[in-house]
Order: structure tokens, then sequence, then C-alpha cells
């Protein structure tokens, strides 16, 4: 009796629990999203079927999944916002989100999180929106599977891509963005993960960190972003297996780093970038087995960085391994592979037994003066560059490998 | 007129110091792309051959030749031939056998190890390259009688456009520091033709560089369609110029 008893409060419990799936769009009498959301319960399921909804701004502000099937598209018409979620843990899934606003007062968006927890946007494409995703104050929120495009033309004119401020906890997974201003932005986000995104052609930078610390982006490839990927005024940022591509420009670069500290660079590759990685006021940071290839400048280390240690990485094909605008050198250099070193190992333990000064003078002359790039490669030069590194006068001398490798690093 | 080239080539084959030159270049490249795994360093070898043997060979072993053919080219001059053909096939003669030597040395391993438009741009400049060098030491060979200030003037020559003018250009970018002189410096590099088949070379090697400001100038410049067809033009005009002013006082040489 007691046992049955139990079965029955477990089966009156369960009833309650039940939630129903509501279907929008054809063949279902319900065309309305707005109406739909409105009689719907927390917990409840929304199927959106195929369709154009031109229903303006759709706030959704209860806990339900919002899932779209054959991605149905949501227009805005360029007027204020697409998707407003203002409820804990919704689901939104699969749908195609186009054509928000373009203002500089609300920064209208694709979709935007309110002040949420737990909150998962997944597998929907985003076109043409001034933001795409817009975290705002959330917590615990997966942002994964995106296809987030837009057609920016002037930095002004354009929202970032993933945009996220004053958050935590959040996974950034898989998504795929380009054209918008930054394509991942992180303002005030802590422990964070940016993992296995694509972020292409953006008009500033491809992933842009201010003020966050204790997050990680693994494995995410930029390419061809106006000015690269920069990390500001963060602590204890992990960059790990990422690739930096063709990043082109004067002020472009591979990798920006202005102002942080404590972060660990590790098992990245730096592609064909005007400068790899360029350090500003940087400090306590690891770099370590990296590909540097075929940039102009491989890093660009100024003199405001200290306690740097680069060791591990591999130098090919670029046209400065280093460069540094003073003379005051406090980071350490070891046991990286220059495929520009002339030196000998004669007791065969594959670590070159002639120090070797990566700092070049050309590559001072140039930081001094750049129309010198003029000359490059010119016999001149190379003779006034071989007598400075066997007798170096105006090139730091504490700028030095120590232990640099016959061969390079398979990485 | 094919028939003196003909005879002035097989004249150099004879000789056989366009085929030692032919087996050092070829040496020196082979070697140099198999001693790296990546292609940059074989390249960049290549690239200081072009720069600096290249120009260097070519002067000097065209005015040597000059010198010592005299006597064929009075010979010549007595039979009923125009000095204009007699001079052209001479050119022609040299600049084919330079040409060959160059293309047979280093640009079958270019194109075998940097099929790519790097490779293919090292190539047509060499050859210009060669043609130019030529072309001066004809310029120099007529300017005097004397055999040791002709190749003197050859050597001078040479050192200027491969030393002295990077100098003086670095001089005066230090000098000019402080204004903008950018535009001002493409039109100097015009000046030498090394420095043009140089910049050509190094905007396809180093792109990554001259997508920085200043390389951005040049990029502008000497990138585009146009900037690239003005330099091939300019480089042509170095090889014209010389030869034409070589053939006015040939024409009106006393010999």
């Amino acid at each position: 009796m007691k046992n049955f008893c139990y079965i029955a409060c477990l089966f009156f419990a369960f009833q309650m629990m039940v939630a129903h799936t509501i279907h929008v769009g054809n063949p279902y009498p319900l065309k309305n999203i707005r109406k739909a959301i409105a009689q719907s319960k927390d917990g409840d399921t929304i199927i959106v079927h195929k369709g154009l909804y031109r229903e303006g701004n759709i706030v959704i502000n209860k806990k339900i999944v919002f899932w779209g099937q054959g991605y149905p598209v949501l227009d805005a018409r360029k007027k204020g916002e697409v998707l407003s979620i203002k409820a804990d843990s919704v689901v939104v899934k699969g749908f195609k989100i186009i054509n928000s606003g373009f203002a500089a007062l609300d920064d209208p968006c694709g979709i935007k999180v309110y002040n949420r927890s737990f909150v998962r946007i997944l597998n929907n494409k985003l076109d043409n929106n001034f933001f795409g995703i817009y975290l705002q104050n959330c917590n615990n929120c997966e942002v994964k599977g995106n296809i987030i495009i837009s057609h920016g033309t002037e930095e002004q004119l354009i929202g970032n891509g993933i945009h996220c401020w004053k958050s935590n906890n959040l996974q950034i997974i898989a998504n795929t963005i380009s054209g918008h201003r930054d394509g991942i932005y992180f303002e005030f986000v802590a422990n964070s993960v940016i993992w296995r995104n694509i972020s292409t052609k953006n008009i500033r930078y491809g992933l842009h960190f201010m003020f966050s610390n204790d997050d990680s982006y693994i494995t995410n490839l930029f390419k061809n972003n106006g000015a690269g990927v920069a990390v500001m005024f963060s602590k204890s940022v992990k960059m790990i297996n990422n690739t930096f591509e063709e990043n082109w420009g004067d002020s472009a670069y591979g990798l920006l780093l202005k102002e942080i500290a404590d972060g660990y660079i590790f098992n990245n590759k730096f592609i064909k970038n005007t400068s790899g990685i360029y350090m500003e006021g940087t400090s306590r940071m690891k770099v370590e087995k990296n590909d540097f290839i075929s940039n102009g400048w491989g890093m660009k280390i100024q003199a405001s960085c200290m306690e740097n240690e680069i060791l591990n990485n591999n130098f090919l094909k670029n046209t400065f391994d280093i460069s540094t605008n003073g003379s005051l050198v406090l980071n350490t250099f070891n046991s990286n592979y220059w495929d520009k070193y002339e030196g000998y190992d004669l007791n065969k333990d594959g670590v070159g037994d002639v120090p070797y000064h990566p700092l070049s003078l050309f590559a001072v002359l140039t930081e001094k003066n750049t129309s010198t790039m003029l000359l490059y490669r010119s016999f001149m030069i190379t003779l006034l560059d071989k007598s400075e590194k066997v007798l170096p006068s105006i090139t730091p001398d504490n700028f030095v490998d120590k232990t640099p490798l016959m061969k390079s690093l398979p990485l | 007129m094919n028939r003196i080239i003909k005879i002035i080539l097989l004249d150099i084959l004879k000789n056989k110091i366009v085929l030692a030159y032919t087996l050092i270049l070829a040496v020196l490249s082979w070697s140099s792309f198999a001693l790296e795994d990546n292609s940059a360093k074989g390249i960049l070898t290549v690239l200081n051959v072009i720069l600096f043997t290249v120009p260097l060979v070519s002067i000097l072993f065209s005015t040597i030749y000059l010198y010592n053919s005299s006597e064929f080219i009075e010979l010549l001059l007595s039979q009923p031939i125009k000095r204009k053909k007699i001079w052209l096939s001479l050119f022609f003669g040299l600049s084919l056998a330079m040409v060959l030597a160059f293309f047979i040395g280093a640009g079958i391993p270019l194109l075998v190890n940097s099929p790519d438009s790097v490779g293919v741009m090292m190539l047509i400049v060499g050859c210009l390259i060669s043609i130019v060098f030529v072309a001066l030491a004809f310029l120099s060979s007529i300017m005097t009688r004397d055999k040791a200030k002709g190749i003197g003037i050859a050597i001078m020559t040479w050192l200027y456009f491969a030393l002295l003018f990077d100098g003086i250009v670095l001089f005066l970018l230090f000098q000019f520091s402080d204004y903008p002189i950018e535009n001002a410096m493409v039109g100097i590099t015009a000046l030498s033709p090394i420095d043009l088949a140089r910049i050509q070379i190094l905007l396809h090697l180093d792109v990554s560089a001259m997508m920085g400001y200043t390389g951005a100038i040049f990029k502008d410049f000497f990138g585009t369609t146009v900037g690239l067809t003005v330099s091939f033009l300019l480089l042509c005009l170095w090889v014209a110029v010389p030869f034409f002013i070589s053939l006015r006082k040939f024409n009106r040489k006393d010999l």
C-alpha cells in the first residue's frame, strides 16, 4: 500500500511535469510565433516550421525550447532587434535570423540575451544583422554551431559577430563568423572558453579581448581579418592550437598583445601575417612550441615587455624573425629553431654551439626608418648585416638565444 | 645577320668560359636547393646570383669578348655589311649566350624547385638583367680603345650598380627621413636596373612584410599591373638606351 502511494505520487508529479509541444507554421493552424510564446508555459517546446516570419521583435520570456525546423526565417525588416531572450534556460535552435536594424545607440542584434543563465543558442544562421549574438551579463551560456555573416564595409557601421559583456562561464564553440567588425568580442568575461571557431574577413579583429581574465581560446582559425586578433588588458588568457593566417596591413597583427600578463601561448601557427605576434606592455607570458612561418615580422617585442619566455618555437621563412624598438631586453629566448642560424654543432647534441642573435641590423634600421624596406635583400645590406652579426654594435647584444636548435621541431 | 650570330655563338661556345659559367650556376643552384628542406634558402641563393654574379659575369665577359674580337669586327667591316647589322648581331649573339647560360644554369633548377610566381618572376628578371649588363658592356667597350681602361669602366659600372648605388640610397633615406620621400624613392629605384629587379622579386618573395605601411606604397606602385609593366619597360629601356648610344658611337667611329 505504501509503495502504491509512492508510485501514485510519482505518477502525479510526472503528470504535472509533462511539457507541451506547440507547432507554428504550415501545416498547423497556428501561424504566429508571438501568439505561440504567449500560449506557452515554462518547459514547453515551440516547434517553428519552415517559412518566412516577419513579426518584428520576438521576445522569449519563458523557459522554453524554441526550435526551428528547416531553418524558418525570422526577418526584422531592418527595424530593431530580431530575437530577445529574457528567461533562463532557453534553447534557440535551427533558425535563420536576418535583417536586424542598424543603429549606433541601442545596438540591435540578431539574438540578444539579457542578464540570464543557462541559455543555449545552437545551429542558427544569422545574416545581415548589426550585431550577431549578444550576451549581456550572462552566466553558463553556450553558443554553438552558428553561422554568422554580415556585409560590413566600415568599422563604425557594423557590430560584432558574437559580443559578450560582463559574463561568466561561457562556451563559444564551432561558430563561423565573417564580415562583422570583430568576429568575437569579449569584455569583462571570465572563465570562458572559445573553441573551434572560424573567424574570417572581419573588418577589425577576428577575436578581441578587453578586460577578460582566465579565459582560453583553443583550435580556432583567424584568417584575413582587418587587424588579426587582439588580446588587451587581460590576465591569464590561454591561447592554444590556433591558426593566425594572412592578416595583412601596416597595423595588422596575427596576434596583438597589449597590457596583458600571465598568459600562455602554446602550439599556435602564425602564417603569412605582416607581424606574427606584436607585444606591448606584456609581462610573464610563456610562448612555447609555436610555428612562425612566412611572416613579415615573426615577433615584434617592444621594449616595454618584461619577463616573457620564448622557447621551443620554429621560425621559418620570415622576413624578420624578431624586431624591437629599444635596447632594453628583459625577455628570454631559449631553444628555438631559427632558419637563419648559421652556427655549428660539434658535439652533435642538436643544440648549436654558437649563440644566435635573432635581431638583425636591418630590422633595427627599418624600425627607425620604415622606408629602408626598399633596400631589403640588397647586397650591401646583407654585408652590413653579416658584419653586425659578428660584432654587434647597434643591436642589443643581450638579445640572444644561447641554445638555438639545429633542426626544426616537429610541431 | 643570322649567319654572323651563328658564328659568334659558336665562337663563344668554343671559348668554354660560358660553359664553365653555366656549370657553376647549375652546381650552385642545385646544391642550394637540395641542401635545405624548404626552398627558401635556394631561392635566396639564386636571388644573390641574379643580383651579384649575373651582372658581373655578363658585363666583364662581354667587354673582354668585344675587345678580343676587334680584329674579327674589322674583318667584317671590310665586307659589304652595314655597321648596324654587325653591332646588332654581336649584341644578339652575346645576349643569347648569357641568357642561355643563366636559363640552363639557374633557370631550370628554379623552375623545378619553385614552380610558382616567384620562380617565374626570378627567371624573367634574371634574363633581363643578363641582357642589360651585356648592353652596358657594349657601351663601356666603345667608350675607349684602351682595353684595360674599358674593362676598368665595366668593373666600375658593376660596382656602382651592385654596391654603391644602394649605399647612396641608404644615405639619402636617413638624411631625408623627416620628409615624405617614399614616392620619390620609388622614382629613384628606376635609376638602377639591379634595384628594379630586386624590388620586383621582393614583392613576390616577402609579400607579408611588403604589406606594411611603406611596403604598401611600393606594393601599390610595383605590385599593380601598371607598376609591373612600367618596371619591365624601364628594364627594357636599360637595355635599349646604352645599346643605342653604343650603336651611334660605333657607326661614327673611325676604326
